[in-house]
């Protein structure tokens, strides 16, 4: 163990040195992910413990799935990374000197520093973050874009002011129609589209939109959008502007391209199209589709036989989670787990179940169904981007 | 102050200088240093042509990631060029893009 002699030592070094960046990560694993060509790299970032490695440059992490059976809360240090765009504030972020700028439509454009965003009144949410292409290395036919298992999403507490005090103090003017969000991250070049997205102005002012500067206690991690980054409770990550300093009140409908041309879903009743095909018509992707994980076996796990309490978690896009039903017989038959502590309608919701696993091979199923009456799919719909995927999760295991 | 005490406080000390603490010794900005970059791209045809046209935005393990096997061969990566052209803005010039898509089917 460390005596105070060393921590102060260790830490002095630390703060003369360059930040922790000076920490060195190195690639020490290979983790293989159930689908073809998923060997990844165990990579440690800064501030990060190891993580799937999906890219280097911009980086994307993916959470190492054994995570999900720790507790309905992922560390920050868990936590999945996703960019678009090699161009990180890497060493220019000044928490002293980081402003936001609110303006567009609005009677009194705004500057705020970080000090004064966290003076005002704070508000805290237990929250999914979920990447839209999580799981989308499972898609058959495989598609193009990152290949992430479900390692790509997160729930955090997250803590800050709703977007909506922000945007009274502004004053919103007659006429808005939505709300552009912008980070300091950019594109290496000038003809790449900037990252911004955009929401409804009502959406903006729902009071639970959040810009957030504390996650699970603790400031955000860089790479999860230090000093600000917007939460839109329920939808996916695409949203969630990290490194957020712009925020504009347009009256029109955005039409950039990471709105209008990119995350697009298909515009019919189930989000999807018949595998290999294109959509007639897109709309933007919006809120999570309902899933259920079991976190405490893996996949072709051998156990022992008789009684053992399988476990789990559920979410949807903040309807809340009504039910989840355990199948050990391939989906014949269905029985009802037990949920867990209610940490909001957009949090992740634990559930056990005790099972009795007959000797020989199982297939371990979970389906949950939302207040708002969705349930998963026994087949994956197909969609082609890759997002949205929310098929009945099946764990094989054998019981000796 | 008890020992656990001290080595409670010590503890914060270490947590604010290690993260992006708001304490008063930091006034520059924060610096965050990636790991080195460890994937490469696979020799194959026109590896040069392709180093030149992808590196300046992404890592080469954007490509090796992606899905493998016949019906992802040039039709595949032809698609993938073309959207780092089209939406992406990347400055491909016309004679590079066949030599890329050539190298990515032939590699991958």
């Amino acid at each position: 163990m460390l005596d105070r002699r060393q921590l102060m030592k260790q830490a002095g070094l630390a703060a003369v040195a360059t930040g922790f960046g000076s920490l060195r990560a190195l690639a020490q694993d290979i983790v293989t992910l159930p689908f073809d060509n998923g060997e990844r790299p165990l990579v440690k970032y800064p501030q990060k413990r190891p993580m799937i490695g999906l890219t280097s440059r911009p980086p994307q992490l993916e959470t190492p799935f054994s995570v999900f059976n720790d507790g309905p809360i992922t560390p920050n240090n868990a936590f999945f990374v996703r960019y678009h765009l090699a161009g990180l504030p890497y060493d220019t972020i000044d928490p002293d000197k980081f402003t936001l700028e609110v303006k567009g439509k609005v009677d009194r454009a705004l500057k705020l520093s970080l000090k004064e965003i966290r003076k005002m009144k704070a508000v805290e949410i237990v929250a999914v973050n979920q990447c839209s292409g999580n799981s989308r290395g499972f898609f058959e036919p495989r598609v193009a874009g990152g290949q992430l298992a479900n390692g790509a999403m997160g729930n955090a507490r997250w803590r800050g002011v709703p977007l909506k005090a922000v945007l009274d103090m502004a004053g919103v003017q007659q006429g808005a129609k939505q709300v552009t969000f912008n980070g300091i991250d950019g594109p290496v070049s000038d003809t790449t589209p900037d990252f911004v997205k955009a929401l409804d102005i009502d959406h903006a002012q729902n009071g639970e939109v959040m810009l957030a500067y504390g996650m699970n206690g603790d400031d955000l991690p860089f790479l999860n959008g230090f000093p600000l980054r917007l939460v839109v409770p329920g939808y996916y990550g695409t949203y969630w502007v990290k490194h957020l300093n712009e925020i504009t009140v347009i009256d029109s409908i955005f039409d950039g391209f990471w709105m209008k041309t990119a995350y697009r879903i298909p515009d019919t009743p189930c989000n999807c199209v018949e595998p290999g095909t294109a959509p007639k018509a897109t709309i933007p992707i919006n809120r999570f589709t309902v899933r259920s994980f079991i976190t405490s076996v893996a996949d072709g796990a051998k156990l022992r036989s008789g009684r053992t309490r399988l476990k789990g978690i559920a979410f949807d896009g903040g309807t809340g989670i009504k039910e989840v039903a355990v199948s050990i017989d391939g989906g014949k038959t269905w029985t009802p787990a037990r949920l867990g502590r209610d940490l909001g309608k957009y949090a992740f919701r634990e559930w056990t179940l005790a099972v009795k696993l007959a000797a020989g091979a199982s297939e371990l199923k979970v389906r949950a169904t939302s207040n708002g009456g969705d349930t998963q799919p026994l087949e994956p719909r197909w969609n082609p981007a890759g997002y949205l995927r929310n098929v009945v999760e099946t764990v094989r295991v054998t019981a000796a | 102050m008890t020992r656990l005490a001290l080595l409670l406080a010590s503890t914060v000390a270490l947590g604010l200088n290690l993260g992006l603490g708001f304490g008063p010794l930091r006034a520059a900005p924060i610096s965050y240093k990636l790991p080195e970059e460890t994937a490469a791209f696979r020799p194959g045809p026109n590896l040069d042509t392709v180093k030149n046209n992808c590196t300046a935005c992404h890592s080469a393990d954007y490509i090796n990631t992606q899905p493998r096997g016949a019906k992802y061969k040039k039709d595949f990566w032809q698609a993938e060029v073309t959207k780092m052209i089209k939406v992406y803005g990347a400055p491909i010039e016309e004679a590079d893009v066949s030599k890329i898509v050539e190298y990515l089917a032939a590699t991958y």
